[in-house]
């Protein structure tokens, strides 16, 4: 090797090599949270405090995710730091090994906890906001003062000089706004934000008609997010997730069903996506009663639907079929009945006019219905909530 | 130029820049894998073997231009063309926020 190999190799990890164990764990450590945000992706059915695995047992699973060969933990709820044995989490995991990011409400921590955080070893903070708009944020949330407290969150982070990500899920009620909630995320110090449109899933799903953005609003907020990518190049990292209903094709969800994450929920189910319990036939572990490793590489679930083989047509013979491994299972289920069919967001799917039909319906009505807040015994009122 | 993570300005790579990867950038090596990995937020990157030997020497006192010239010897190569290489690699990866300097 004489010649410097062209550097645009290093890019982001998708080789096959990853497959032999997960990249990313995402530990769903509880389900509570103070927010109500209606759009939440934790399922409808949330478990409750008395199910949480306990702090051994999430220790241990750090221990299991490093030796698997896990790369990076998502602490995740729900709210994380509503645990209190957080700190306990963290420190077992940084020993083990592991890239330890924290995605938070900010709204519970305090500054002494984030330093003790941070002196165990966690490597990163995620700090999701609803709106930069107080009374929008607190609509968003059901929650009042939010906005205050992530600013002075904010100020810990830069003044710990912590790496931050601003993540801002978009909708209808606060796409207008990205402009000034790009800016938030510059003058909070982040040096990366998640600019994400809304997946429509679990509390986002049922509460879809509320929630999307009309096709016209994505396209300006694309062209936001490129004029601001250019503007703060070196200074801020963009993520734009765009919305599917609006796409010809689909995603890669997860990168592959059982190929680069993993998700075990608060009561210890491990799942390839935090969407999959909502597909029936797939068979969930739990870590009480097997190993994370024995799960990954021979749990029904995810084998159920990991490479090609489950596909039939038009994913069977599409070119792109280990490209994008036909979108989404979860969302293919939720729209078509069939876990195995195409998932709507494909131009291909005979159900894709329908799907785009839907959002925009739904995105034109001028008068949205209101919110479905997340909260336990929510989704069965189905009722306004005060 | 800059030395906390919230950078509010662009980092310009010279040859004169002194590279280093912050510290929640982490640079790691998986032997289950048999490769390197660069570890950051939200991210994994797969640096190829050039890549992984720069990154090796970005220590926040080596200058740019001392990196390249250990590659230009280690692989027998013209310094302009590994300088120039070099100084672009690391400003893409100063704009993606794996390097600072």
């Amino acid at each position: 090797m004489n010649e410097i190999a062209p550097f645009e190799q290093f890019s982001e990890a998708t080789a096959d090599s990853c497959a032999r164990a997960p990249i990313g764990l995402l530990a769903e450590l509880t389900h509570r949270c103070p927010l109500q945000c209606p759009y939440c992706s934790n399922p409808l059915e949330l478990d409750r405090v008395n199910q949480e695995l306990t702090t051994a047992e999430w220790q241990d699973v750090m221990r299991q995710a490093a030796d698997l060969g896990i790369l990076q933990i998502h602490l995740s709820g729900g709210e994380p730091t509503v645990r209190k044995d957080l700190e306990q989490i963290v420190e077992v995991a940084a020993k083990a090994g592991l890239y330890t990011n924290l995605i938070t409400a900010g709204v519970t921590l305090t500054r002494d906890r984030l330093k003790a955080l941070q002196d165990l070893g966690l490597d990163h903070v995620q700090l999701s906001i609803q709106d930069v708009d107080d009374a929008n944020a607190e609509k968003i949330s059901a929650y009042k003062g939010g906005l205050e407290k992530k600013r002075e969150l904010g100020k810990w982070v830069r003044e710990f000089s912590m790496p931050l990500t601003v993540n801002a899920p978009i909708h209808r009620h606060n796409i207008e706004n990205l402009p000034n909630i790009i800016n938030f995320a510059v003058e909070l110090g982040a040096d990366r934000i998640e600019v994400a449109n809304i997946q429509y899933y679990a509390w986002a799903l049922k509460n879809r008609a509320s929630l999307m953005p009309t096709r016209a609003q994505v396209l300006r907020s694309a062209e936001i997010v490129e004029e601001a990518k250019e503007r703060l190049k070196g200074v801020l990292v963009f993520d734009f997730v765009v919305p599917d209903y609006y796409a010809k094709t689909p995603k890669p969800c997860m990168g592959g069903w059982g190929k680069g994450i993993i998700n075990v929920t608060p009561q210890g189910r491990v799942l390839p996506c935090h969407a999959s319990e909502q597909i029936p036939g797939l068979e969930f572990d739990n870590v009480k009663s097997k190993r994370l490793a024995d799960i990954w590489l021979n749990g029904q679930a995810f084998n159920k639907y990991r490479g090609t083989s489950w596909m039939k047509e038009p994913c069977k013979s599409c070119p792109k079929a280990e490209l994008d491994f036909g979108g989404c299972r979860c969302q293919a289920m939720a729209f078509t009945g069939d876990a195995t069919n195409t998932d709507p967001a494909c131009k291909f799917s005979p159900h894709h006019a329908e799907f785009v039909a839907a959002a925009e319906r739904e995105s034109a009505n001028p008068n949205p219905p209101a919110f479905v807040y997340r909260r336990l015994g929510g989704a069965k009122s189905g009722a306004e909530t005060e | 130029m800059t030395t906390t993570t919230a950078q509010r300005t662009r980092t310009i790579i010279t040859e004169a820049s002194l590279p280093a990867l912050p510290n929640h950038i982490k640079l790691r090596h998986d032997a289950g894998r048999g490769r390197w990995h660069v570890l950051a937020p939200e991210r994994v990157f797969e640096p190829d073997e050039i890549a992984v030997e720069i990154l090796k020497r970005c220590d926040g006192a080596t200058p740019v231009s001392a990196i390249a010239g250990v590659l230009s010897k280690e692989y027998n190569a013209p310094l302009s063309d590994i300088l120039a290489d070099t100084i672009s690699m690391l400003q893409e990866l100063a704009d993606k926020g794996v390097v600072k300097a």
